[in-house]
């Protein structure tokens, strides 16, 4: 199908594109990648009047250290930049190998990571790795700026905490902490198809070798990506063996709220999230002092 | 200013092209209906199927989902561009034709354009890569088999110089 007529602006500056927005509000949509807004648009889904399109701010196109040890990506990175960025694959390879699980090369290649993260599907990978990363997004209106928590940005389907002058202009993940690893699992049809089921491992471990921090996160498991906090905490002060990961596994597998769809049964998607629980914290386990931490 | 029609200039196969188009207008419209370029094939309109795909500044994307104005000031290249010299074939495209990698012919050109990009990246990949590469290609008649044979072939043909073994 073809999309609905609607006019179109080529944004010179970011103030520029976030005036317009902030005089047409939700008539107005920004257009990045655009990989999510036009399939939707050719359906009629979406029927913005007006698309401010943001390609030409390539001063957005930034993946940069700061200070602190955490990393910044910029709201026009493409998913495909992320999976060969020497800096994301030395300290945030988190990012990277779910990166290559976003529909196709060629989608991947145009897609940007905030809008991404701004169409807030909760079936898509990155959502879920930013909430076990603990990042911050930084959002900007024509009025100011603000840091939004990864887990109060993701309100429900499809739906953010940006409010209708925003722009979602930076992520920032912070530094993990030394003897973390970090692994993300998820088992689709074929490649590129959204995953039945994902999850994202991130495991901290003391000197001594028993766990200090855990984060599991899973994708197309809820309304929104759902972070299993009691099987995480399972995992902490033990020193993780198979009967660890077997419970935490059990207890992602209650503590999710898949909907089921046609690939797979809500109970399917529970004992997906069982197996690869066990193996993403087992994976990330062996990673465990091969990413490079700020500390 | 916000424009309700835009003039587009860009370069397609290395030739400038000038138009007036909606912004609703597709990438892949554009190509087929303003410019002629009917070797771009539309599916589905939304991204699954990839028969629409070009490479926009050397990267294989797809046309269907980006809009005409959207390729203001940048480089495509479709099928019609692998032909390099005269009518001679591009070696991907004889070795699809010498490996049966097409019955149909639908979703060829995006495969073609997909596997053009991916052999400039890996020269000399396994079988497991081109069946990851192709999966953002759906073809409905080989079965695959054929083609993942007509890109092996094109890969050895490439790398030995683009000569026919």
């Amino acid at each position: 199908m073809k999309p609905a007529a609607f006019k179109y602006l080529v944004a010179e500056t970011l103030d520029h594109a976030l005036a317009v927005k902030a005089e047409h509000g939700d008539e107005a949509k920004f257009l990045a990648g655009g990989q999510s807004l036009i399939p939707a648009m050719n359906f009629r889904l979406a029927e913005p009047a007006l698309l401010i399109d943001i390609n030409a701010l390539t001063d957005m196109a930034y993946v940069r250290e700061s200070g602190d040890g955490a990393i910044r990506i910029g709201a026009l990175i493409r998913q495909r930049t992320l999976e060969r960025d020497p800096t994301i694959a030395r300290h945030q390879s988190l990012v990277r190998e779910a990166a290559g699980h976003v529909a196709h090369p060629q989608i991947r290649n145009r897609g940007t990571l905030c809008g991404n993260l701004a169409h807030a599907d909760p079936a898509s990978e990155q959502p879920a790795v930013l909430l076990a990363l603990g990042a911050r997004l930084r959002s900007q209106s024509a009025s100011g700026e603000r840091w939004i928590e990864a887990r109060d940005f993701f309100v429900s389907l499809f739906t953010t905490a940006l409010e209708e002058d925003e722009m979602l202009v930076e992520v920032e993940l912070p530094a993990l902490a030394p003897r973390t690893g970090t692994c993300f699992i998820e088992l689709a049809r074929r490649p590129g198809d959204y995953a039945m089921m994902g999850v994202a491992a991130v495991i901290t471990l003391g000197e001594d070798g028993t766990c200090v921090d855990a984060r599991l996160t899973y994708c197309n498991a809820g309304e929104v990506p759902v972070a299993a906090d009691r099987a995480a905490r399972s995992l902490v002060g033990e020193r993780i063996g198979d009967e660890h990961l077997r419970a935490a596994g059990d207890l992602a597998r209650e503590e999710i709220s898949p909907t089921g769809n046609a690939q797979a049964s809500e109970a399917f998607q529970r004992h997906l999230a069982a197996v690869l629980t066990v193996r993403a914290v087992k994976r990330a386990l062996s990673e465990v002092g091969k990413v490079e931490g700020g500390g | 200013m916000i424009e309700g029609l835009f003039t587009v200039t860009t370069s397609v196969n290395g030739s400038p092209y000038t138009r007036v188009v909606e912004p609703r207008l597709l990438l892949s419209d554009f190509l087929r209906h303003e410019l002629g370029l009917t070797g771009t094939h539309v599916g589905c309109e939304h991204g699954v199927c990839g028969a629409c795909t070009i490479l926009f500044d050397g990267l294989p994307m797809r046309s269907c989902l980006m809009f005409a104005p959207q390729a203001h000031g940048h480089e495509i290249v479709t099928v019609e561009g692998l032909v390099a010299d005269g009518d001679r074939l591009h070696p991907l495209q004889e070795a699809f034709r010498d490996a049966h990698g097409l019955q149909c012919g639908f979703c060829t050109p995006g495969i073609l354009m997909t596997m053009k990009a991916f052999l400039d990246e890996h020269p000399s990949p396994s079988e497991a890569e081109i069946r990851e590469a192709l999966s953002g290609n759906l073809c409905r008649c080989t079965g695959y088999q054929h083609i993942v044979e007509a890109v092996t072939l094109a890969a050895t043909r490439i790398a030995g110089g683009g000569r026919k073994s």
